[in-house]
């Protein structure tokens, strides 16, 4: 295992009896990466997880979590890890404070130690005001940043986090989020699970698209986008300029332009074509009012992945995968 | 392969927090206030029996235990009703409690072993029961001694100790029971409909059904009928399958403790009587030697019971 990786998996498998759960996955997530295990109900991603804390016995393969195995090691793994579960529920007839306070009383911190950590922690996901409040009054919301706040305390090295926005809004979830990337600032890496593709696209420095206990498909998600979409970039140019579209046109690597309205082009490359974009209409003597690509949708790759030819797909994932 | 870390990891932490949980909720201090109130009446009319008949009995105090008058059951009835169900009421939601309110995989995820989970629930149930037990035994004691105004003896004292000590014991068999059916069932209100309905199978229908089933494995000879007599046979096999039941057991520990004068548990044999001054109290050692098999029963039921429930929740999903 490198220094830059915290979790390696190796044809790690969870069987049920005569059903596998978990089929033979092998990645890798580094050091202060934001990791996504991504897929249907029923996929595997929960399994995956338990089995990386050591909650679930692991049917084969091997697994290496900052240096110890899970199986063996479990509460190494588990006093650097911190673990947020699907749908966390708390001790409703305490406080906030008291609910952390229990876990940081097992983990083991003194007393003193206890208190600052536990005051930082919620101060930092926007709870310091509710430390005294019952966690019975606490909305969906609350209680998923409580589970972070814990994390936040334990001080982990790996945060697990399990379908950490579903049941949010918007709001709710923007803001989970942003509690998220903080987590990566800090070199803390991150593994979350989810089925909401479009939520966690934007966090995620790469994804393992989970599908019926298979990895299917791997990586970041301008890289998925173009080997399973394979339509590459989409750059939007907002400018003015005379003729701007056809030298646009010209650029090395663009294979067709769009007009959008009026002073808006749409760019298709096979490349991130942006720079000699906004050459050739600084050179045309336009004025460039907006310039973007557009990342690929991760509900486009999956949908075109899974559901055009899901019986191949499997096959293929599994061949992938093994 | 030896795990890392010790098992007790979190043992004391997770022991007290169920401890101050209990004593906080109200469905435990109700329960304990309701039994305290009948302890008080009770010990009351015991006192008022006492002083009118036994005056000069050497082991008075154990009477308020075991004094019923009337239509006012003894203390000791109430007990055990009490021990059982208070048991029950604290351990039934042990284990589906924390998988119901999915709050056990996050604690799980601590740096624990399952072990220290479940054996501090139960060691935190067992000293709330502890504690209770020893508020009502001192105001049993303090009542007494109010009511009729002479200090007990030593051996009284010992005696109603070795009862506490047994007491406790005895629910340690109800806690570990409610602990492993809270294992076993994922709904809260299974366990506990499922607990209390052993209990009272126990209590009330196993010793009429260990008769019966003694009566047809082993019928009555119509001479010993003929004399008003139990057949030993049918007797012996009565008493063995009788003791199959923790109630009983404990039942017959309290006789040989509370009373002094009990010299054999069961059918008496002439042989134990021989040499013996009928009547004559014995010392505790004695007692307590006679009631051996049955607190070792005890122990060894609760031991069993929880190391089922421990080998259970060893291989059970977390995952709710
Ligand atoms: N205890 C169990 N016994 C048998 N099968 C199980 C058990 N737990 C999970 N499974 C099966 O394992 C598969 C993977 O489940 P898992 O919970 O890991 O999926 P998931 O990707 O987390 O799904 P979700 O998005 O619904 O949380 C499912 O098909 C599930 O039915
Ligand atoms: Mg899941």
């Amino acid at each position: 295992m490198s220094a830059d990786t915290v979790i390696e998996a190796e044809g790690l498998t969870k069987t049920y009896g005569s059903k596998v759960a978990v089929d033979h996955i092998s990645f890798t997530v580094g050091r202060g990466e934001i990791f996504g295990l991504l897929g249907p109900n029923g996929a595997g991603k929960t399994t995956t997880i338990l089995m990386l804390l050591g909650l679930t016995d692991i049917s084969a393969g091997e697994v290496n979590v900052l240096g110890f195995d899970p199986a063996r090691e479990p509460l190494s793994v588990k006093r650097r890890v911190g673990y947020l579960p699907d749908e966390v529920g708390f001790y409703e007839q305490l406080s906030a404070a008291d609910n952390l306070r229990y876990t940081a009383r097992l983990i083991g911190f003194t007393s003193m130690d206890r208190e600052k950590r536990i005051a930082e922690a919620l101060n930092r996901v926007g709870l310091g005001e509710f430390a005294d409040n019952r966690v019975g009054t606490f909305s969906r919301g609350m209680r998923q940043r409580l589970g972070l706040a814990e994390i936040l305390m334990k001080g982990a090295q790996i945060a697990i986090l399990d379908e950490p926005t579903s049941g949010l809004d918007p709001h709710a979830t923007s803001e989970l989020l942003g509690i998220i990337r903080r987590f990566k600032s800090e070199g803390v890496s991150v593994l979350l699970s989810s089925h909401l593709l479009e939520r966690v696209q934007s966090v995620c420095d790469r994804v393992a698209l989970f599908s019926g206990g298979h990895i299917a498909l791997m990586g970041s998600v301008s890289e998925l986008g173009r080997t399973v979409l394979g339509a590459g970039y989409v750059v939007d140019i907002e400018a003015e300029g005379a003729g701007l579209a056809d030298r646009l046109a010209l650029i090395p690597g663009v294979s067709r332009v769009e007009q959008t309205g009026i002073g808006k082009v749409r760019l298709h490359a096979e490349r991130d074509v942006r720079s000699e974009a906004a050459a050739e209409v600084v050179a045309s003597h336009g004025r460039l009012k907006y310039l973007g690509v557009q990342e690929p949708s991760l509900e486009a790759i999956y949908t075109h992945y899974f559901e055009s030819k899901p019986d191949e797909t499997l096959k293929e994932g599994a061949r992938h995968a093994a | 392969m030896r795990r890392e870390g010790s098992a007790f990891n979190g043992l004391g932490v997770v022991m007290l927090k169920e401890l101050a949980d209990h004593l906080t909720s109200i469905r435990f201090v109700v329960l304990e206030l309701v039994v305290m109130a009948l302890a008080v009446v009770t010990v009351y009319v015991a006192a008022q029996d006492i002083k009118n008949t036994v005056a000069e009995d050497p082991f008075l105090f154990l009477k308020f235990f075991t004094t019923s008058s009337g239509s006012l059951p003894s203390f000791l009835f109430w007990l055990s009703l009490f021990v059982p169900v208070v048991s029950i009421g604290l351990a039934f939601d042990s284990i589906n409690g924390e998988h119901n309110r999915r709050t056990l995989s996050r604690i799980l995820s601590q740096p624990i072993y399952r072990d220290a989970l479940l054996f501090g629930k139960f060691l935190g149930a067992l000293l709330t029961m502890a504690v209770a037990l020893v508020v009502l035994w001192l105001l049993v004691i303090g009542l007494g001694l109010l009511f009729i105004g002479i200090p007990p003896g030593g051996d009284e004292i010992a005696r109603a100790f070795v009862f506490l000590l047994v007491t406790i014991v005895y629910s340690g068999v109800w806690l570990a029971l409610a602990l492993l059916f809270s294992i076993l069932f994922r709904s809260a209100a299974t366990a506990a409909l499922a607990t209390l309905g052993l209990w009272l199978f126990f209590f009330v229908i196993w010793p009429v059904l260990a008769g019966e089933i003694a009566q047809i494995v082993v019928p009555p000879d119509p001479r010993y009928m003929a004399l008003g007599l139990q057949t030993p046979g049918t007797a012996v096999l009565e008493q063995v399958l009788a003791r199959l039941s923790p109630s009983t057991l404990f039942g017959e520990v309290v006789v040989a403790l509370l009373d002094p004068t009990t010299r054999a548990l069961g059918p008496i044999y002439l042989s134990q009587l021989q040499g013996a001054v009928l009547g004559a109290p014995l010392p505790l050692g004695a007692s307590v030697l006679i009631a051996w098999p049955q607190i070792v029963g005890l122990l060894a039921t609760t031991i069993l019971l929880f190391v089922i429930g421990y080998v259970v929740f060893q291989r059970q999903e977390v995952r709710a």
